[in-house]
């Protein structure tokens, strides 16, 4: 029997043309031509909440919005608004705007800012660092000054289990989390609660997430809201050496990739592909319990494909601008130093003066506790 | 005295009733509709009317009935969007609890014409009394014949039923309303697909603002010919205009679309004019999400010509110049207001009611606020007006739904508008916080 081949469609992305399947989305076009020339990879639009594994995720963070110049080959039309690449799908003759479009850039810095204006910024204690996509997405599209002047918001701590460790501040709410638990639990135990900026990942009435996949939310989330309990504060992302893995696993596929500090397996994480994407996910058994050399067959170092913005270099100084504020700050404080004092050198006399002076400051923190 | 289609018969005693609701000509259109017309042609109807969504976006509602996908073996819904919630507007409110079998013909009528057996009025949580309103009015209708199985004898059945929402601003969005609707969080859906494609439980749905829906017993009644006689231009029909604010007479009133804005604010049938000793600054005319306008572009238009309450005319000369008729929320200030003040209150609204799904509204809409509050209270300085512009852009048309939109229009339209004002709010930080305090410097007043 004869296959009958569907139509390609074929669609210009940021001036270079690519042939795909009906019903492919535009990120997932701009991810062939990037797949077929890595030197393309930077037209690629940011993805923080899509996730291709996890159907129905994406269109909420609005990072991947690019401009539709040309609808289609039949109508011409440009599309009123910038649309999320990664929902929207392609139609023959379509044209589409992503860095060559200012409008675009312009929206993504205004996400970027949006994103990081109640983040906390605490990536040199954060976990997710070296490997977090917020890091590449504000290090790429951002700007070095912020212009949010109020106090970023806080949550109460919760703890939802044994093994993950949820940092609410750093949550981007992409719904990652929310959709694995969806698809590849049997049961989910946790959800968004609230609404608005308020809006919070949480168990419902303080219950733990318990069940033989709840690791794998974190290796789909972007930021370091989802970190693993057993590997907190044990290393830097980029001073351990991933390799990958494999055992035989009766829950899931085994395949996994192992992170050496030397000797020691200090994390297990799923593989990730060029995408940052885990396409076969793993069971709490092989990620959370399988921690010796023994307990794997080993295949050999993980080829990363697509690295951060850490272990690429791409913090070297002269990419970097440095916020001036600080300068600033330095130069409308500054103070001449008052010379006139005088100079004592008896040992007694400056015993007292430092006994008053701390008296002085005790009385002063004293008052400003009452006040 | 103007035609009123909607609010003809509101006054007269026990109208909530059934016995006196038939007795004024009541559900002459459902047997009209389901004895002699096929659901095509009250379809047809429908589009002839012109009548145009009354929710605040405009859409024809006759078109929208057109593009409802009819797959086979898969059941159609109609949903009517009775979660009012916009600020300034109470019309659907009023219409429900004083004449509730209206909106049930209506729904009879339209869930005929699009095929659907089972029918859904969204009413916002608050309005508990209302949802009783309508059970009994539904269990009336039902012990009539009018609702149920083999509605009159033609085999046509329709179950209706009313569902409390939880409160949320956010669910009269017509995705998030569907959502709320299957019992899941109110977050608006992406679209594509729309919901006349795959709506309530995936399958194709229609969803209606309360006053479109209830529009239409009259156009079964009187030919859709009939109503698009009324109004002006492509506004055709009749609109409910909640008046609040510093006016005569607020209410909600019935007019024909076409009246003049002047006619409306000062005639003693409607608002009967600006309270004594005072004048108008500023106008805001379908909803707090519509952008806000100063006195002098209410009456003109920026080329001189009237100002009319019709979509048209009130979107005249764009955002720069224009606003738009929205859900009909006729809110008015006179020289008393403070401008930044009511921008905050209103950006307070939009903050609280974000749903939070999408970025650039949840952290925008929160940030707006902060600003805003920081003017009011004088703690802010020059940066922040051109900074609260830039956040407006930055939101606008990025969103999921169009709450995005509506919270940055007020904002953007305030500054637009009223922009010294703001200076000097952060000029003159101690005397603009004191309690009552308000700009006197050089505005135009009608």
């Amino acid at each position: 029997m004869e296959e009958t081949k569907p139509q390609l469609f074929k669609i210009t992305f940021d001036g270079i043309e690519v042939e795909v399947e009906p019903g492919t989305t535009i990120m997932q076009a701009a991810r062939k031509i990037a797949e077929a020339d890595e030197s393309q990879a930077a037209i690629v639009p940011p993805a923080m909440c899509y996730y291709k594994p996890l159907p129905a995720s994406g269109g909420k963070c609005r990072a991947c919005l690019v401009r539709v110049a040309q609808g289609s080959a039949k109508d011409t039309r440009p599309m009123p608004k910038l649309v999320p690449s990664c929902i929207t799908q392609v139609q023959d003759g379509m044209v589409v705007e992503n860095t060559t479009n200012e409008a675009v850039l312009e929206a993504r810095k205004g996400i970027v800012e949006f994103l990081l204006i109640n983040h906390p910024l605490d990536c040199p204690v954060c976990d997710q660092a070296g490997e977090c996509h917020l890091q590449d997405f504000a290090f790429e599209h951002g700007s070095a000054k912020t212009r949010y002047e109020e106090e970023r918001r806080t949550f109460e701590k919760e703890d939802i289990g044994p093994f993950v460790q949820l940092h609410m501040t750093r949550c981007i709410l992409c719904y990652r989390c929310v959709y694995t638990a969806d698809q590849i639990t049997e049961k989910r135990e946790h959800g968004v609660m609230n609404r608005g900026d308020a809006s919070e990942i949480s168990t419902y009435i303080k219950k733990s997430i318990d069940n033989d996949f709840s690791g794998n939310i974190i290796d789909v989330c972007p930021v370091g809201a989802l970190t693993d309990k057993t590997y907190r504060f044990k290393n830097r992302v980029w001073f351990s050496k991933p390799e990958d893995a494999h055992c035989n696993c009766d829950k899931c596929s085994g395949k996994v990739t192992l992170w050496y500090r030397g000797d020691e397996v200090i994390r297990v994480t799923a593989r990730k592909n060029t995408w940052g994407e885990v396409t076969e996910f793993i069971c709490n058994t092989c990620r959370f319990e399988r921690k010796k050399t023994s307990d794997w067959v080993l295949e050999g170092p993980t080829k990363v494909k697509r690295s951060s913005v850490i272990s690429a270099n791409k913090y070297r100084s002269d990419l970097v601008k440095k916020p001036d504020f600080a300068l600033k700050l330095a130069a409308t404080q500054f103070k001449n130093i008052d010379d006139s004092r005088p100079y004592i050198t008896d040992p007694e006399t400056i015993r007292n003066q430092s006994i008053e002076n701390n008296d002085k400051a005790n009385h002063r923190s004293l008052l400003n506790q009452n006040n | 005295m103007a035609r009123k289609i909607l609010t003809e018969h509101i006054n007269v005693p026990g109208i909530e009733t059934f016995e006196v609701y038939r007795k004024q000509g009541g559900y002459t259109a459902v047997e009209k509709a389901i004895k002699t017309m096929t659901p095509e042609e009250v379809v047809e109807e429908a589009k002839k009317s012109g009548v145009r969504g009354r929710g605040g976006a405009g859409f024809p509602m006759g078109m929208k009935w057109g593009f409802l996908a009819k797959p086979e073996g898969v059941p159609r819904y109609l949903v009517c969007n009775a979660d009012e919630s916009e600020p300034g507007t109470f019309k659907d409110h009023y219409l429900m609890k004083m004449i509730p079998h209206l909106l049930i013909e209506g729904m009879i009528v339209s869930s005929f014409a699009l095929g659907a057996n089972k029918s859904f009025i969204y009413v916002r949580g608050e309005l508990m009394y209302v949802i009783h309103i309508l059970e009994k009015a539904i269990e009336e209708a039902k012990a009539q014949g009018f609702l149920g199985k083999n509605i009159l004898g033609s085999g046509y059945d329709l179950e209706l039923v009313v569902q409390p929402g939880g409160g949320a601003y956010i669910c009269g969005e017509e995705t998030a309303l569907l959502e709320s609707l299957e019992g899941k969080r109110g977050n608006p859906r992406n679209k594509p697909p729309f919901p006349a494609v795959k709506g309530l439980y995936q399958c194709p749905t229609v969803v209606n603002n309360v006053e479109s829906i209830s529009n239409m017993p009259w156009i079964i009644n009187n030919g859709g010919e009939a109503y698009a006689q009324i109004g002006v231009g492509r506004s055709t029909g009749t609109k409910l205009i909640s008046a609040s604010g510093h006016i005569q007479k607020p209410g909600v009133y019935e007019i024909e679309l076409g009246l003049s804005v002047e006619e409306f604010m000062n005639s003693d049938e409607y608002c009967g004019g600006i309270r004594k000793g005072h004048h108008l600054k500023a106008l805001v005319a379908g909803g707090s999400s519509v952008p806000i306008l100063p006195a002098n572009l209410i009456m003109k238009t920026a080329n001189g010509e009237d100002r009319l309450m019709s979509y048209e005319s009130l979107s005249d000369g764009g955002f720069a110049t224009g606003s738009m008729l929205g859900s009909g929320g006729f809110i008015v200030f006179d020289e008393t207001a403070c401008i930044v003040k009511n921008t905050w209150n209103f950006s307070r609204f939009y903050h609280h009611e974000s749903c939070g799904q999408c970025s650039p509204c949840r952290e925008g809409t929160g940030w707006m606020e902060k600003v805003l509050h920081r003017i009011e209270h004088g703690h802010g300085s020059m940066h922040d007006v051109d900074l609260l512009v830039d956040i407006t852009k930055k939101i606008e048309g990025n969103t999921i739904c169009p709450l995005g939109d509506a919270a940055s229009w007020p904002v953007a339209s305030a500054i637009r508008h009223f922009r010294d004002e703001f200076v000097w709010h952060i000029t003159h930080p101690s005397e603009a916080s004191a309690p009552g305090a308000v700009y006197r410097g050089d505005m135009a007043l009608v």
